[in-house]
This record gives structure tokens, C-alpha cells and sequence, in this order.
């Protein structure tokens, strides 16, 4: 069980029953589709971007607890952070959920992200976490293809 | 092996025996006792076929068909020997009608574009199912793109049933292919096969079943059914992963022509023509998968020698209770709930997550399936992204779904 919660933290379940910046934006400048064919999990991300900052982000979709907590999270931490900062984010994001599991946690300007600390311990979750991740780096990067995880 | 060999196959089943077959049954994951509940996924391995696969490596390794030292007649007779035990396995009339393939996908795709490619022209139907496994889908999708023809897909029930009223109407004279699943892998719904296949034939379809989740579960006699092809896979079967069979009518194989061209199909090849072999031979390109085969004959001669009556009772009454406890536990939605199931229940659980169900329950050492079953038009079809599959085979007692329906409740505590 002590594994169990280190993995699904209040904090994920909080977001994965309540999640933030959730519903269409009524003007988005992106939206871009991420799907991982494994679990079925479909998000959309929209996008306001004011030249290179995030002015507003928000998801729709289905998924797991983990990916819809994600999906919150990612939300919250890139609203208002210019493109290279988000994208500096998703990397120090992926450094935490794919390191090995006995390597030390590096939680250096992750803030409420290092709750998915606990996702290294499971791989076949690792995709699940970054889904939301891989759609915003898209999204800014270059509108409006479908992402998959595949 | 043992069980084959006695006189008379035993007619009671004992399931702690046949567990102790199993070595991967002993291991612990994540410190647990293991409770393999995703047999439909694919089956574990007794050790008559680990052994039969050892020792021919071992003892017989060698290319078969084509040289003349000792080992390779070996190989040649043990490859041969298998296909004879699958030709018995499913009661076909002769072992020209049983081409080895990969696995069932292999033998569908097999179909698709040999027999297709040959008869299929614009204005013809191709009649499958609501409840296909998506390797019976796409392979007719792709041949329909490419010979014109039409793919139609028969509706299913809210209770997870073929749509018998819709199968009538839909099948007319334009239908030149019926392929329907023997036993759903996503819904463990039973179709009634024989009457199906008997309604095709009389319009003057042809038939093709896909059978990989019924050749563990119940005997299956291919003239009885009285189809055209029957496909199915080695590692749903207690077989090796890498096999599958393709039953198909004497006269059908012979009309058709060969899917992959290479060494063994052929009988005489020059730059101007090519003859090719006789059957099976016609559709087996390449070198095959020997051991694989040889892994795939000794779990069909192991799983002969049992009361499949007495095996099939005991996975029944397995399902019985698991459905029954499963209604214990608060918040779950069923899919397939088919008058005639086998080996699969398919769920949800109320505001979890399948793939948050899976995590749980594997840290607790229960294997199920999470996902859409690459049957994503019975997931459209009920409105889920997903299910929590669980799936019993030979080896599974009560004590294994004590412990899913136990993890079950896990997850309820973990997500309130």
C-alpha cells in the first residue's frame, strides 16, 4: 500500500477527480490532439500563445488518473511561462518520471510536479504521465497534428 | 506429454496438478504469489511444451524438407508430426488443410489476400462483425481498399450478442466472404458458429472463423462447424508465441494462390516460371518457425489429453464465481453479457480508470488486461475508452479470484 500511495499522491488523486484549466478555451491560437493507443487515453490541449509566452492553456479529454492529473498539473505550471521555459519544464519533467529507481530524485523547480516522483517505478506508466507533455511541446512547437505516444 | 500418454485421459480434473505443470506459476511478483488472470492475452506454458521445445533444439535442430543428414529428417518428422497433431486436434480431414502460419493474424491476413485478391471484385460484400478483434477487421479493410469490394460490419447488442435479425438482412447474394470470430476476446461472448457458418454457405458465401480464444477454451471440430477456414494462434493455447494454424478446405487452398513467394512453396523455379508445391507446402515461404511449431503441437497434444469436458466445466464454474463476486464490489459496470460466455470479464469500474485498476492490481501480483483489446469498435460501441479484462484459463482455482476481487477493493480504498 506504502508503494501504492507513493505512486497515486493526493495531490494526483485531487487533480484526477477535480482537474484545473479543464473545458475548451473559447479562442485558442493552438489545439493540438495527443493520444497513447495503449490505454486509449485522448486529450486536447488549447493554447493561447502571445508571442512566445503561454497566455492560456487548457485540456479536455479522457485518461487515466495519472494523465488527467498530469494534464492539471502541466496546465498550472506552464500558464504564463514563455515557450523555452515550458519546454525546460517538460525536460526536468522527464528527467523525474523516467530516472532510475534508485538514482536520486532531483526536485530543483519542479514545485507540485514532483508528486509524480513515484511514476519511475513503474514504466509502463511513464507514457501515461508525459501524454500532456509531449501534446503541449507539439502544440507550441507546431500546431496541430495528432501526437501519439506510439 | 504425460497425460496424453496414459490409456485413458483421466475424467475427473485436478486442477492443483495441472498448476504444478506450470513452472512461471511459482513465481512471485512484486513479492506476491502470481495470479495470472490474462489468459486471453496469452496462456503460460506447460512443461510438456517447454521440454518439447528444448530438446529439439537440443537434439533435432536442423532446417527441414531440404537436406539429407539425419537431423534434418528428425526436424522434418517432429515439424510434420505437429502438424498431423493439430490436423487431429481440430478434426480436419487432412493435414494439406492445415498451412502453419505466425498465428492467427498471420492465416487471416493469409486469406484476405490470397483467397481476396483472387475473388474479390466492386460490388461484393465482405460481412464481419461488431465484435471482431481488430487483425479480423483490417486485413479485409485493406483487401476491400484495394479490389473494390465492401466491408460491412454486423451490428452487435446492448447485451454483447451478434445481432442475428441485422446477420440475416445483411448477408445477401452479394456477400462473397463471411468472417466471424469463433468466442470474443473483448466480450467472451460464444457465437452460435455451426448456424452462422450453415446461413453463409447456403448464400453462397465463404466462411472464415477466427478462433484463437476458443481453442483453449472448448473442442473444436472444424467439419462440424463446417467452414471454410479456421484460424488460430499457438500462445493462446499453451503453445509457444510465433505459430498459428490456418485450416482451410482442400479445394479452396488449391485455387488460390500463394501469399509469399520463397524457398519450400516452390516445386521447380526457373526466371521465365515457377511451379509451385503441393499443400500445404504452397503457403509456407521460407524457413518456419520449426520449434515454435514443434512447442505448438506438443500444447495441442497436451491439451487433448484431457477431458476437455472436465477442463471445460471447471473454467465455466470459475467464471460463475468470479461474476459472482465480482458483484461485490461497489461501482462495477459488466460488459458481455451474452446468454453463451466464455473465459472473459470485461468491465468498468465507476470513476477508476482501467489502466489505474491494472497498476493496482499488479502490485498485488494479479495480471488482467487494461485497454481496449485491439477491439476498439466494441469500446465505440459501448461508449468506454476502455475495460479491466480478466481472463481465466486452465490453471486458475478460486483462491485466484479471491485475490482479484481482494485488489479489486484496493483500488477502491486507494481511490475512495
Amino acid at each position: 500500500m506504502s508503494d501504492l500511495r507513493e505512486l497515486y499522491q493526493e495531490v494526483i488523486l485531487d487533480h484526477n477527480r477535480r482537474p484545473r484549466n479543464f473545458g475548451a478555451l473559447p479562442a485558442p491560437t493552438r489545439t493540438t490532439k495527443g493520444h497513447n493507443p495503449l490505454c486509449g487515453d485522448r486529450l486536447t490541449l488549447y493554447l493561447v500563445l502571445d508571442g512566445d509566452r503561454i497566455a492560456d492553456v487548457s485540456f479536455e479529454g479522457s485518461g487515466c488518473a495519472i494523465s488527467k492529473a498530469s494534464a492539471s498539473l502541466m496546465t498550472e505550471a506552464v500558464k504564463g511561462k514563455t515557450v523555452a521555459e515550458a519546454e525546460a519544464l517538460f525536460e526536468r519533467f522527464h528527467d523525474l518520471v523516467t530516472a532510475p529507481p534508485d538514482a536520486p530524485v532531483d526536485r530543483t523547480g519542479l514545485g507540485k510536479l514532483a508528486v509524480f516522483a513515484g511514476v519511475r517505478e513503474y514504466p509502463t506508466r511513464v507514457k501515461c504521465a508525459s501524454l500532456a507533455w509531449h501534446t503541449m511541446k507539439s502544440a507550441v512547437e507546431k500546431s496541430d497534428e495528432v501526437v501519439s505516444t506510439e | 506429454m504425460t497425460k496424453a500418454a496414459d490409456a485413458t485421459p483421466a475424467t475427473t480434473f485436478d486442477v492443483e496438478r495441472v498448476r504444478e505443470e506450470f513452472p512461471i506459476l511459482r513465481e512471485q511478483v512484486h513479492g506476491r504469489r502470481l495470479v495470472y488472470l490474462d489468459n486471453a492475452n496469452t496462456t503460460q506454458k506447460p512443461t510438456a511444451v517447454l521440454e518439447a521445445i528444448d530438446r529439439y533444439y537440443r537434439r533435432d535442430n536442423a532446417n527441414i524438407h531440404r537436406a539429407t543428414h539425419l537431423l534434418s529428417e528428425r526436424a522434418t518428422r517432429a515439424y510434420e508430426g505437429a502438424r498431423a497433431e493439430l490436423q487431429r486436434f481440430i478434426n480436419a480431414a487432412s493435414t494439406h488443410e492445415i498451412v502453419l502460419t505466425r498465428g492467427c493474424t498471420d492465416a487471416i491476413n493469409l486469406v484476405a489476400n490470397s483467397w481476396g485478391r483472387a475473388n474479390l471484385r466492386p460490388g461484393d460484400d465482405v460481412l464481419v462483425t461488431w465484435m471482431e478483434h481488430h487483425s479480423n477487421i483490417v486485413p479485409w479493410q485493406l483487401i476491400c481498399e484495394q479490389t473494390g469490394a465492401t466491408l460491412r460490419a454486423v451490428p452487435i447488442t446492448d447485451g454483447g450478442e451478434l445481432d442475428l435479425e441485422a446477420f440475416d438482412r445483411m448477408l445477401t447474394d452479394r456477400t462473397r466472404m463471411v468472417a466471424i470470430v469463433h468466442i470474443s476476446n473483448a466480450l467472451g461472448t460464444v457465437n452460435p458458429i455451426e448456424s452462422l457458418v450453415a446461413k453463409a454457405r447456403a448464400a453462397g458465401a465463404v466462411t472464415l472463423v477466427d478462433g484463437a480464444q476458443a481453442v483453449p477454451h472448448v473442442p473444436v471440430d472444424v467439419r462440424a462447424i463446417g467452414c471454410d477456414f479456421y484460424a488460430f494462434s499457438s500462445h493462446k493455447m499453451y503453445g509457444p508465441t510465433g505459430s498459428g494454424v490456418l485450416y482451410g478446405r482442400e479445394a479452396l487452398l488449391d485455387a488460390m494462390p500463394p501469399y509469399q513467394g520463397g524457398g519450400d512453396m516452390i516445386a521447380s523455379v526457373t526466371f521465365e516460371k515457377t511451379e509451385y508445391n503441393v499443400l500445404p507446402y504452397k503457403f509456407e515461404a521460407g524457413t518456419p518457425n520449426i520449434a515454435g511449431v514443434v512447442g505448438f503441437g506438443a500444447a495441442a497434444q497436451w491439451l487433448a489429453g484431457f477431458d476437455r469436458q472436465a477442463v471445460q466445466a471447471h473454467e465455466e464454474s470459475l467464471l460463475e464465481y468470479a461474476e459472482e463476486r465480482l458483484a461485490e464490489v461497489a461501482g462495477v459496470r459488466r460488459l458481455g453479457m451474452a446468454a453463451r460466455r466464455s473465459g472473459v470479464l470485461s468491465f468498468v469500474l465507476d470513476g477508476v480508470h482501467p489502466h489505474d485498476v491494472g497498476t493496482i492490481l499488479d502490485t498485488e501480483g494479479i495480471a488482467v488486461r487494461t485497454g481496449q483489446h485491439c477491439a476498439q469498435p466494441v469500446m465505440d460501441r459501448y461508449g468506454v475508452p476502455a475495460t479491466v479484462r480478466a481472463s481465466i484459463g486452465i490453471y486458475n482455482t478460486r483462491e485466484d479470484i479471491d485475490a482479484f476481487v481482494q485488489g479489486l477493493q484496493k483500488v477502491r480504498e486507494v481511490f475512495g
